[in-house]
């Protein structure tokens, strides 16, 4: 498949999560909205990963050049798991204080 | 036998060296100790120590002048005061004819004047009487070093000095602001005339490398007459001279200066600092000789000087600024002198007029004493009863300066208005219409003064009275020399080979008198001129003392041309019209309108567009996590939009 269909879903994919994050004020949807940036960004990686890998594999039928994007993909699910643990359990503090996760109500913060 | 007399010239050679740097570093220490110990030295002591410290530099002066007429002069140089790769100019003395004469002017009537000081400034408390003490030595320093140094630079420091000096003495009543006003005004005006002596020297270490003076006549000597060059620097070193004697335009502060204490104005306005200016110029008369052009700028502006300032005199009733305006008028005939080429004649009028207008200025002194320091001579007159030493020392000088025979101011105003009408006939005429006008006013001076009846309150004619002895004795002796000067240089005609001066400076003037030629004027000429002015002089004499003795206070305004006179010509409120109100105006265009609306508008303006630039920047900073991230995103797409354009 041409490369060019994996940018244009990964670009769809990540314009969907800005605009999540920008319209949404559930806080638990702009989460997954930031989720859904990531997982474009992972497969935008994957994708030119694979495209550098076969254009090398046409040198040299050994070689490893362009996998290294692919533990990228591994770093960055990792981190965002860390991430969402930490920011779920912000969300769940926040929902017990204020029995919302509006996250407009919070702008309070600012005074 | 030849090592012994080696070795006792050496020493010889030692010791005239040591001298010659004691002569001005005893009047320095003297400063130094008054100056610091002002408050602990009593009045005695003080007195003591500023008058002694002069008379030792005196005698010293004697030895260095008795060494001179040998023939033998002395260059010490004390170090190198500024080296600098091929310029090097050292700290060096030259005690040759010309300054050895001005070396016992300096400390001799120096001397006189410090003894007249102890007696006339004993009224001031101990710390005011010593600081007085103190820049009066400090001013003879600066003297000694304006007249002994080597080279133009040592020269231009006593040059300043001598500046400073006669600041701090004309302020030295520093309680009263128009005293201060006007020693301010004195310095502007000879810093003004400062920068020209500057630039020459500048000139003249651009154009022969050097200052000192035997180098630069060596160098001058080989230009042509009338060289760019030597018109330049003699212009330029002639405005110094403006500025410190006195001359037109710069002499306007001569007068005011008159606001110091009496014996300072003897000293330094009327024996030596304003003869500084003659001074330079004739320690330059090569320069001046190669360069005709600037002699007859200094001529013309000597004579318009005497004549002018001789016409304020006519008409003023101060006792001071009669005597600073005849200063003034005297200066004027010495640099007539220097114009055409008469150098000995001004060296010569320089020591005369410093014996009798020295001794004028302390008369003048003696009486502001004995009237409680009343100065208006309209309400004085008949003092001569109460005054007789006063009297007599006066009438002497009076005559010595309108040029009677055999008083000294007649020879040396006869030596320059002779070299004069060799010149010029026509420099003559008007030299003479000046020295009528001396005549006139000092006789006008003298019997408004003495003769007559007293005009003052009665309880003023009640405590008149001789001064005291320290001031009576400096009066005395400077009659004596007012009276008997001028035999130093007695001219041709009565006597061959009679002008002792003349030899005695020839060496010093050799240069100038081996170029110019001069014809000496017929002996008949010369008896005849002589005859007339004598005549002249006498009958105005008469006429004034006539005319003066019977002054009555009629209270009547001046009017018409007397009205000008007395009031200066207006050059004052001239020079404020033309210098001072447009400096003033443009000051108060540059304070009100650059500084209030350019400069604080440019700094105002940054401050008030950065603050309001923040408060609305602000606004931005709304706390709504939604609209950062908006607003991230925008910029995002504007980099991406602009990178896409630039590629």
């Amino acid at each position: 498949m041409p490369i060019n269909y994996y940018i244009f879903l990964a670009t769809a994919l990540f314009c969907i999560g800005v605009v999540g994050v920008l319209t949404r004020r559930n806080a638990i949807i702009i989460f997954m909205c930031v989720e859904l940036m990531l997982n474009a960004v992972n497969l935008l990686l994957i994708a030119f990963s694979k495209m550098h890998h076969l254009a090398a594999l046409s040198y040299d039928a050994k070689t490893t050049v362009g996998t290294e994007a692919q533990l990228f993909v591994f770093f960055i699910m990792v981190v965002a798991a860390a991430e969402v643990s930490v920011g779920l359990a912000i969300i769940v503090m926040m929902y017990r204080n204020i029995h919302s996760v509006d996250v407009n109500f919070l702008n309070r913060l600012k005074h | 036998m030849a090592f012994c007399i080696r070795l006792e010239c050496g020493i010889q050679e030692l010791n005239m060296n040591n001298l010659v740097y004691l002569v001005p570093l005893l009047p320095l220490a003297g400063f130094l100790i008054n100056g610091l110990g002002r408050n602990y030295l009593s009045k005695g002591l003080v007195s003591l120590i500023g008058c002694g410290t002069i008379a030792a530099s005196f005698v010293i002066s004697l030895v260095l002048f008795f060494e001179v007429k040998t023939g033998h002069n002395t260059l010490a140089t004390a170090f190198t005061f500024i080296p600098a790769q091929h310029l090097k100019i050292p700290f060096s003395f030259l005690i040759d004819p010309l300054s050895s004469l001005f070396l016992l002017i300096i400390t001799g009537v120096g001397f006189l004047i410090h003894l007249y000081s102890t007696s006339y400034m004993h009224d001031e408390a101990p710390p005011h009487f010593a600081r007085y003490f103190a820049y009066l030595n400090l001013f003879v320093f600066s003297m000694l070093l304006l007249v002994m140094g080597s080279n133009f630079i040592i020269m231009f420091i006593g040059w300043e000095g001598v500046g400073l000096c006669s600041y701090l003495l004309i302020g030295y009543w520093f309680k009263n602001t128009e005293y201060t006003n006007a020693a301010k005004k004195a310095f502007v005006m000879n810093r003004i005339g400062d920068l020209g002596f500057l630039l020459a020297i500048f000139w003249m270490v651009q154009q022969f490398g050097s200052t000192g003076f035997a180098e630069v006549f060596g160098k001058a000597g080989a230009l042509a007459s009338n060289d760019r060059v030597l018109v330049g620097i003699t212009m330029l070193l002639f405005i110094g001279a403006t500025g410190k004697s006195a001359q037109i335009p710069l002499y306007t502060w001569l007068p005011d200066a008159m606001a110091g204490p009496t014996p300072v104005s003897a000293l330094i306005h009327a024996a030596t600092m304003v003869t500084a200016g003659i001074y330079m110029i004739a320690r330059s008369n090569l320069l001046y000789t190669l360069a005709p052009t600037t002699q007859g700028v200094v001529a013309v502006i000597g004579l318009a000087t005497a004549i002018f300032a001789a016409s304020i005199a006519l008409k003023q009733n101060d006792i001071k600024k009669v005597l600073a305006y005849s200063t003034v008028s005297q200066l004027g005939y010495m640099f007539l002198g220097l114009g055409v080429g008469a150098y000995t004649g001004a060296v010569f009028h320089v020591m005369t007029h410093a014996f009798f207008k020295a001794l004028l200025f302390l008369g003048a002194g003696s009486v502001i004493h004995a009237m409680h320091h009343e100065q208006d001579i309209r309400k004085m007159g008949g003092l001569s009863k109460y005054l007789p030493i006063t009297h007599i020392t006066f009438l002497l000088g009076c005559l010595a300066i309108a040029g009677i025979p055999p008083f000294s101011g007649f020879f040396s105003k006869d030596e320059i208005l002779n070299a004069a009408y060799e010149k010029n006939p026509v420099l003559y005429y008007i030299g003479l219409g000046g020295a009528l006008m001396t005549a006139f006013y000092m006789f006008r001076l003298y019997a408004m003064t003495f003769r007559g009846k007293f005009r003052g309150t009665h309880d003023r004619e009640h405590h008149l009275h001789e001064s005291p002895a320290p001031m009576t004795t400096p009066l005395i002796i400077l009659a004596i020399l007012a009276a008997v000067g001028g035999f130093l240089g007695v001219p041709e005609i009565f006597a061959k080979n009679a002008h002792w001066l003349e030899h005695f400076l020839a060496p010093v003037f050799v240069a100038s008198t081996e170029r110019v030629k001069h014809e000496p004027l017929a002996h008949s000429t010369e008896w005849t001129l002589l005859g007339v002015s004598v005549i002249l002089i006498l009958g105005i004499i008469i006429f004034a003392w006539n005319k003066f003795s019977r002054y009555v206070e009629t209270g009547k305004e001046e009017t018409g041309f007397g009205k000008i006179l007395a009031n200066k010509w207006y050059v004052d409120e001239f020079y404020d019209a033309i210098i001072n109100r447009p400096l003033r105006g443009f000051s108060l265009f540059l304070n009100n309108v650059v500084e209030k609306s350019a400069i604080d508008g440019i700094v105002n303006g940054v401050g008030k567009v950065v603050n309001y630039g923040s408060r609305q920047l602000r606004l931005l900073q709304s706390g709504q996590v939604g609209s950062y991230i908006l607003l991230m995103v925008i910029a995002t797409v504007v980099f991406f939009i602009i990178q896409l354009f630039m590629k």
